[in-house]
């Protein structure tokens, strides 16, 4: 019930915007996330955006990891 | 940074086995016990074989995380009850709750077979779209899920609704949930792995109070198996060094005071009250209600209809209660696969797919034995 899927915001229409989940399009509302722009990634549940993703956080965490593994 | 980064290096099968090869031989002395409390999570946990990889003395149980699972059949016999007494009432769900029973096993798709109008919807942009195209029919949406959810019904319901739409609340929040689980003392786990989807709501903060009274360590986790693990290992070194906070493995997207703008949204249009949680009983201000200023979209005030009180919310025999608060496995129970399957759901842990039990059905049994 609370899945959320990560996409990237392709288009931003006022409260409405087009989300790509790989490829695939759908029609999001935007009305729960501040100033979203084109080229966003985004969590979507049921239809609307819940909250940005990070990406030097996501890209952050695996590197740290990666580097940790490296070093054993 | 490209879509796969999102994902596919949180499922990197040598990342996850390295952290757990770590974990293994840091913390192999003791036995862990683990409470999640998010469907997604046990979807993550059992679709991944987490728990085959993970050692014995390690231990990860699943709490009430489904809101489908949690909402009190009270609820779904109202929606029924005005399918019945009501015309001209089209009653628009998401398909998760399609198939949970009330009592005498009645649900959603019970009365859509008897002629009910019943529609499955994906969001709730979906019903307000039925409600314009039927001007000439009353649309009722199940507002059903926690934090995650709520917002989106709050949205909808300050963007101008039509006139002929109305919800029925059974809106439920978490933090008050893990406080009533964790002062019943019935619970015994060294640590609350947080549901990420909720947080991104309410944010790490939401969560202090339980920190500050019950001293349990608590990790906010993502949904890929990386995540799930990294979040282990975070509560692992809580309990050995002795420390009792909240951290945030899911940083990438939940922050200290959450979605600011959803929770407002939120504030303006709910407010709190106790509710009752299937298999649970009453949890004090657990659940969201409408505010008077928005009565006009409150179907049970709307179209008065009275909320019936069901006191068996769990058929004889089901062990969805004790499933729900990691007191059983799925399997411990003797309708699982037997009589109870997705297919014909008793109880309603194996009714939605982030249910418990469908989840064990689904990718086999949650092989984690004690012993």
């Amino acid at each position: 019930m609370c899945l959320g899927v990560p996409g990237r915001l392709v288009k931003v229409t006022g409260t409405k915007g087009i989300v790509s989940f790989g490829g695939a399009k759908r029609e999001v509302d935007l009305s729960l996330i501040e100033k979203p722009i084109v080229g966003d990634y985004v969590i979507v549940h049921a239809g609307f955006a819940i909250g940005k993703i990070d990406k030097n956080e996501a890209k952050k965490t695996i590197k740290i990891l990666k580097e940790t593994f490296t070093s054993l | 940074m490209s879509f796969g980064t999102l994902t596919k290096d949180y499922r990197d099968k040598k990342l996850i086995l390295n952290l757990v090869k770590v974990i293994k031989e840091e913390f192999s002395n003791d036995s862990y016990k683990f409470m999640h409390v998010c469907g997604t999570h046990e979807d993550t946990v059992t679709k991944h074989g987490l728990r085959n990889v993970l050692p014995k003395n390690i231990e990860v149980v699943a709490g009430p995380g489904c809101p489908v699972c949690v909402t009190h059949p009270e609820k779904i016999e109202l929606a029924l009850r005005l399918l019945e007494e009501k015309e001209n009432v089209i009653l628009t769900t998401f398909g998760d709750m399609y198939r949970v029973p009330s009592r005498y096993r009645r649900s959603f798709s019970h009365a859509k077979a008897q002629g009910f109008n019943v529609k499955i919807v994906y969001s709730i942009s979906d019903a307000i779209k039925i409600a314009k195209e039927n001007n000439d029919k009353e649309v009722v949406h199940f507002a059903v899920g926690f934090e995650t959810t709520a917002p989106s019904t709050a949205s909808t319901l300050l963007q101008n609704p039509p006139e002929n739409f109305s919800i029925i609340s059974a809106h439920l929040t978490v933090p008050p949930v893990l406080d009533y689980l964790l002062a019943s003392g019935e619970i015994a786990v060294q640590g609350l792995i947080l549901p990420g989807h909720v947080s991104t709501i309410i944010g790490s903060r939401a969560y202090e109070f339980l920190a500050d009274k019950y001293k349990v360590p608590q990790v906010i986790a993502g949904f890929e198996p990386l995540d799930v693990i990294i979040a282990l290992k975070m509560l692992l070194e809580q309990v050995k060094k002795g420390e009792r906070k909240i951290e945030n493995e899911y940083e990438r997207v939940v922050k200290p005071y959450g979605n600011l703008r959803a929770k407002k949204l939120m504030n303006k249009v709910f407010k709190q009250e106790d509710a009752k949680w299937r298999g649970l009983g009453k949890v004090p201000n657990s659940g969201l209600d409408l505010k008077p200023e928005f009565e006009k979209f409150n179907a049970i005030i709307k179209f008065d209809i009275n909320l019936p009180e069901i006191t068996k919310d769990i058929e004889d025999g089901c062990r969805c209660s004790e499933v729900i608060k990691g007191l059983a496995k799925p399997e411990e129970c003797q309708l699982f696969r037997s009589v109870c399957t997705p297919y014909d759901p008793r109880g309603p842990c194996m009714v939605s797919i982030e249910g418990t039990c469908a989840i064990a059905y689904k990718y086999g049994s949650l092989s984690l034995k004690s012993n």
